[in-house]
């Protein structure tokens, strides 16, 4: 087996009294997507920073691309691209011109450096907006731009901090296309999310941290697996009942056809969230975004009355 | 149209001069599309020229020697403009680094104080334009500069070195700013220190606390040298001694502590 891509071991990292990181290791493999599951204030963003350089770590180690992060920047930074939280893009210029900046900063060659940015733009639908300084463009028209400037380089090492939080679910749906087509290339993908569904989409391999480290890791169906798959949730005046169901509407119609229409207030077929997987593998709500991903919980098929 | 390429490479690592420049020419290019500030340092000072000299000039060279209040006040508008000017530079690296932009910097293989080098070079451009308009507009209301090819030339590179170290401690101000907004209120200050100092009184007309701030304020002896040169005079050497060494002091002071300050950012 080829040395992993990414490489941490005991990873620390604290802020006076809050310890963030607290021994997190993680290994990604050459062409993998991997991504970091957990609630907000779990290390996601910590790790993420520390590994494209622009945090020191506390204590351990992390490698990128055979790069140590702390002796070597340089190398590290010429082997990855960062797409952060916040759409790091220059508002007073236009599209192009930020794509163009990025290419020259990237060290492209001259002949690339002409071409590609005019190509992302069309890869990203933002030709008939390249010439609009970015202050005009929606959150989803940024985010994509911000997302382009980081595929001009090639990276080996594509990283995305929460790429889709906040867009709008057709948004999201490009975004993850495009994210596959660039680790059909061969690129290597880690990314944070808080969203189950998009780990799903995307990872060969999903980590779940909470509070620093590691508490269970496998593919998206190894964890759902743990997790149980869906359930119809019914509501009756006495409480909140789970039924689990493999989703199959011939399940699904058999769980319905024993219920009492008069005794239920209203019933959904509900996917397994963030907040299921964390209760399963901690026993406890994942607290800080509890409400959010009740909210975030996908209905299938709902009816209220 | 083939294919984009997506396939994986590695970049050349090593930062380049090129880098700085295209960093350079974003700073300029973003001066370009801020208009309003844009027109703002422009016309402030040309509109604080024609108030001092035409508002309050009569009244306040009623009890000078100096035959015209123009000759008098022209440094004092240029160092006034020059240093908000300058303190602008705070609000744009504020902005770099809470909008984001400035992590990308960071992490792609270039170096990164080459963002922060943009914003100085574009501050002395600005600064470049705004004073030789102030200038300009003082020729043609009177002002009678006497100094020679050599007076000019000391005169500008001294208001340049000045700008220079108002820069790199809004640099410096910007980096350790919570915000743009926090960033900007430093640029208000900036624009009342002038007051307090030779710039538009002589000092010496100030009730004695002021007069004692006023004579350690380093606008002081910059302005004193700067309307020296070029009326065509000879300033005082320890004038000129005391002008050089606030630039240069405020300059390092500045440039060490936006240093510190970014490394520590990380």
């Amino acid at each position: 087996m080829t040395e992993p891509i990414i490489a941490v071991r005991g990873l620390r990292k604290s802020y006076g009294d809050l310890t963030v990181l607290d021994g997190l290791d993680l290994d990604v493999e050459r062409g993998q997507v991997v991504a970091l599951l957990g609630p907000n204030g779990a290390g996601k963003t910590t790790t993420v920073r520390i590994l494209a350089t622009l945090l020191a770590a506390d204590g351990g180690t992390a490698t990128v691309a055979g790069h140590d992060v702390r002796t070597d920047p340089g190398a590290v930074r010429a082997a990855i691209s960062l797409t952060g939280q916040y759409a790091a893009v220059d508002d007073l210029l236009t599209g192009e011109e930020n794509l163009r900046l990025m290419a020259r900063l990237s060290h492209l060659p001259a002949d690339e450096r002409r071409t590609r940015p005019a190509r992302l733009l069309e890869l990203f639908g933002l030709t008939d907006a390249a010439r609009r300084p970015v202050k005009t463009y929606s959150g989803g028209m940024r985010r994509r731009l911000d997302l382009a400037a980081s595929l001009l380089s090639r990276p080996q090492v594509l990283v995305l901090d929460e790429p889709t939080t906040g867009l709008d679910p057709r948004s999201r749906g490009d975004l993850w296309d495009v994210i596959r087509a660039v680790v059909a290339a061969g690129t290597t993908v880690l990314l944070t999310t808080q969203y189950l569904e998009e780990a799903d989409q995307l990872a060969d391999r999903v980590v779940v941290i909470d509070h620093g480290r590691v508490i269970a890791q496998g593919t998206p169906a190894q964890l759902k697996a743990g997790v149980g798959a869906a359930y119809v949730e019914v509501v009756t005046a006495a409480g909140t009942e789970r039924i689990e169901t493999d989703g199959s509407l011939d399940d699904v119609a058999r769980i319905l056809s024993g219920l009492d229409a008069r005794e239920v207030e209203s019933w959904q077929v509900r996917t397994p969230t963030l907040d299921d997987v964390f209760l399963t593998l901690t026993g406890r709500p994942a607290d800080e975004t509890a409400d959010r991903a009740a909210d975030d919980a996908t209905p299938v098929l709902q009816e209220t009355r | 149209m083939t294919a984009l390429d997506l396939t994986p490479r590695v970049a050349s690592s090593g930062p380049t001069t090129s880098d700085t420049l295209a960093l350079v020419g974003r700073c300029l290019r973003r001066s370009t599309r801020q208009l309003d500030t844009l027109l703002l340092a422009v016309a402030l000072p040309v509109m604080l020229l024609l108030m001092f000299v035409y508002v309050f000039g009569g009244a306040i060279s009623a009890g000078m020697a100096h035959a015209s209040y123009v000759d008098f006040v022209v440094p004092g508008i240029v160092l006034l403009t020059a240093g908000y000017g300058a303190s602008s530079t705070a609000v744009d690296v504020a902005n770099d680094i809470t909008g984001g932009i400035m992590d990308r910097f960071r992490s792609m293989p270039i170096r990164s104080t080459g963002v922060v080098t943009g914003h100085v070079v574009a501050s002395l451009a600005r600064n470049a334009l705004s004073t030789g308009l102030v200038i300009a507009v003082a020729l043609l209301i009177g002002f009678d500069a006497g100094a020679s090819f050599g007076g000019w030339v000391a005169a500008l590179g001294l208001v340049a070195l000045y700008v220079l170290a108002m820069t790199w401690i809004a640099v410096a101000i910007g980096i350790s700013a919570s915000g743009p907004e926090a960033a900007s209120g430093f640029t208000f200050v900036i624009l009342f220190v002038p007051y307090v100092s030779s710039a538009f009184v002589p000092v010496d007309s100030m009730p004695s606390v002021l007069e004692s701030i006023a004579r350690w304020n380093p606008v002081t002896p910059v302005a004193d040298s700067v309307r020296a040169l070029l009326l065509g005079h000879t300033p005082a050497t320890s004038t000129v001694l005391a002008a050089l060494a606030w630039c240069v002091g405020l300059l390092v002071v500045g440039r060490v502590s936006a240093g510190l300050l970014f490394r520590r950012a990380r």
